[in-house]
């Protein structure tokens, strides 16, 4: 499904990313783990085309993805959420998760102003949308609340429902569970396999949780100073020497 | 299953208490010019103009989150080309109106292209020297325009079946026009493409991310902006019937600016409260100091943004949310008294099904004093209802991002949806 070739990002003096490929399969969950500043979020920077590689491609389904500019890779079917949150503070939840539809929607900027009766079709259609996914992920009570102001667990939990909105069939989730507590991150793993499950969602994970990332995913990829230095199973990633090295090393 | 049918009869209530405030405002503001002295219905539709010229500009600051401070330069065009018209081809008031618009929509899009490479204090730059620059390039063509002598055009005359003065006239056919401009401003918003608006304001890269083409959307809202402005220009030719370079100074734009964030940025009716401050204050600092009516108007912006960060559109709800901090402690056991929960109804309607055209039309067209007022009228009713506020008021109130009281939430609030650290722009 997503097949990552030798990509290469530099930015100034460092390298973020060095020469790295993996192929994702349909269905699968893919874990993404590295120590800190490893190119964890670089690379699904490349893949949004937040930020274009110096080398290497990317192909989605086949499709060369960095031909493709930044705004059209949510229509291609894929979604993401940030690492330190990337919600629109001042819109309500609701609308946040409409925004996520925003690829779906035909709506053009005259049909907007003369609110033509298509106009009022779509947006009941994109809001009852909306509800359904606020409902499911046990946002209903706060739909109408800016997303500015909310725990911080809800505000993940937004994002997740804002990337489903855009009906991705590949998800890429950064850190979805740091700064969440004990409970809330076993909750949010359950959320995650359900939703998985229900929309029929192929998912790169990135993060630092390792009971998180190990119950989750069918294969992991550890990155080290942007080179990929390890894939394979969870078991196998857990007993990979480098991969210890690398955690411990940077302790050590 | 009874709380779903028991929202369905708020709602429809509430509907129906929209279309009431909706008709009495309309009532009211047509009402107005057959109540007024000429002169306070000159002012009047002054205010109705202004308000368009200020719709547009905050949907370019308010809710695109740009900036520009050359929008006189649009109003100047507008108001030019329909003077040109009027002058030199004689051509009938109607039809200047389209043309006025769709040039300054074009001219809109020629600027929202370099708009795209620039950002903050750079475009306020480019934007100021357009503004700057277009005074004197008008007493340059003098063929056309006439120099710094100006255009004397005729105003637009009430038709004989009307029975209708001048003034009267004016006043109605300017806030027909306003109310359309309103209605499509607050059509534009409250669909995908303003979402996209708002979406690209708070977060740039999110926004992308979720599939709004950045540049696209960036550059139409400088042209619906623009178109704006050009509008209020050409209702202004109308009305004044008379057009000089040094009416459109680089000062205009600069009110204008000054005007919307008095008046409330990102707020639907702020701009009818902004285009008050801009007729009326002036002429206020003019009264109080004679010598220096400069310094009184710039006071009194310092005071109206010491007291209302968020604009005078956002008063109310601050005061609402300053006395809910304090009330809950002293009265908690008066919270769910029968007033408490019809308070609401004194509020400036959150509602953002009712709210523009209601308040577009409430506002100017009854006494623009009464305008004024309504911020202290707000605070006694925001004081009653206060034990009714609780934690939970935001998420009962309609979800308009435009509502002031999200706004507020977010101006107090910890910048929790800031962009990642480490996107590459
Ligand atoms: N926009 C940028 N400009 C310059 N350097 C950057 C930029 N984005 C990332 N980097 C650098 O690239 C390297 C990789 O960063 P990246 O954010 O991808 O790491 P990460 O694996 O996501 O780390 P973390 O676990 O802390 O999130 C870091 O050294 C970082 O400083
Ligand atoms: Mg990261």
């Amino acid at each position: 499904m997503l097949a990552v070739d030798g990509i290469s990002v530099r930015f100034g003096g460092i390298t973020a990313l060095d020469g790295v490929g993996f192929t994702v399969e349909p269905g699968t969950a893919v874990g993404l783990i590295g120590p800190n500043g490893a190119g964890k979020t670089t690379l699904f920077n490349c893949l949004t085309r937040r930020c274009t590689p110096d080398a290497g491609t990317v192909r989605f389904e086949g499709e060369d993805l960095l031909a493709l500019p930044p705004h059209a890779v949510a229509g291609r079917g894929i979604a993401r959420t940030f690492q330190n949150l990337g919600l629109f503070p001042r819109l309500t939840v609701r609308e946040n998760v409409m925004v996520g539809a925003h690829s779906r929607g035909r709506t053009g900027h005259l049909a907007a102003a003369l609110r033509l009766p298509r106009v009022r079709r779509e947006e009941r259609e994109l809001r009852e949308q909306a509800d359904d996914l606020l409902r499911r992920l046990g946002l209903a009570d706060v739909a109408d609340h800016p997303a500015s102001g909310l725990p911080f667990g809800t505000l993940k939990r937004v994002e997740l429902a804002r990337a489903l909105a855009v009906r991705p069939r590949l998800l890429l989730l950064d850190e979805p569970v740091n700064g969440l507590s004990h409970g809330e991150v076993d909750q949010f793993a359950d959320l995650v396999r359900s939703v998985r499950q229900d929309f029929d969602l192929t998912l790169v994970v990135v993060e630092h949780h390792m009971g998180f990332v190990m119950g989750l995913c069918d294969k992991v990829v550890c990155l080290d100073f942007g080179r990929k230095i390890a894939e394979g199973s969870p078991e196998e990633i857990q007993r990979d020497a480098s991969v210890i090295e690398a955690y411990l090393g940077v302790a050590a | 299953m009874s709380t779903i049918i028991a929202t369905l009869g708020t709602g429809r209530a509430r509907r129906l208490r929209a279309a009431l405030t909706v008709l009495l405002a309309a009532a009211v503001a047509v009402g107005a010019p057959f109540y007024f002295a000429p002169f306070q219905v000159f002012q009047l539709t002054m205010v109705l103009l202004y308000a368009v010229a200020l719709a547009g500009l905050n949907l370019l600051v308010g809710f695109g989150g740009q900036i520009s401070l050359g929008h006189g330069a649009f109003f100047a065009a507008g108001a030019y080309t329909a003077a040109v018209m009027l002058d030199r081809y004689d051509t009938g008031h109607l039809a200047t109106l389209p043309v006025a618009a769709a040039g300054c929509f074009l001219l809109g899009l020629g600027f929202g292209v370099p708009a795209l490479r620039l950002r903050g204090l750079y475009l306020a730059l480019v934007t100021l020297a357009f503004a700057v620059f277009l005074p004197p390039l008008l007493k340059r063509l003098e063929p056309v325009t006439g120099g710094s002598m100006g255009l004397t055009v005729d105003k637009l005359q009430p038709p004989a079946w009307s029975g209708l003065a001048e003034d009267q006239w004016l006043y109605l056919v300017v806030l027909a026009v306003t109310a359309v401009a309103l209605l499509l401003a607050r059509n534009l918003l409250r669909s995908r493409v303003g979402r996209a608006l708002l979406a690209v304001r708070d977060n740039e890269s999110a926004a992308e991310v979720m599939g709004v083409r950045l540049s696209l959307h960036k550059t139409l809202a400088f042209a619906w902006s623009a178109m704006f402005a050009g509008v209020a220009g050409c209702l202004y030719t109308w009305v004044i019937g008379f057009v000089s370079p040094d009416s459109f100074s680089f000062v205009l734009s600069i009110t204008l600016l000054a005007g919307l964030v008095v008046g409330g940025l990102a707020s639907l009716y702020g701009p009818l409260l902004g285009a008050a401050f801009v007729m009326y204050v002036p002429s206020v600092s003019q009264d109080v100091s004679e010598a220096a009516p400069g310094v009184v108007f710039g006071l009194l912006i310092i005071t109206v943004m010491f007291v209302a960060p968020t604009g005078l559109a956002g008063l109310p709800g601050r005061v609402r949310a300053a006395v809910a901090r304090r009330l809950p402690r002293r009265a908690p056991t008066s919270a769910r008294t029968p007033e408490a929960e019809s308070a609401p109804d004194g509020e400036p309607e959150p509602d953002a099904e009712s709210g523009p055209e209601s308040l577009a039309e409430s506002g100017p067209g009854g006494d623009p004093e009464s305008l004024a007022e309504s911020a202290p009228d707000a605070e006694e009713s925001a004081a009653a209802s206060a034990p009714d506020v609780s934690p939970k008021s935001p998420a009962a109130s309609d979800p308009s991002a435009t509502d002031t009281p999200a706004d507020l939430a977010v101006a107090d609030a910890e910048p929790v949806g800031a962009p990642p650290r480490t996107e590459k722009e």
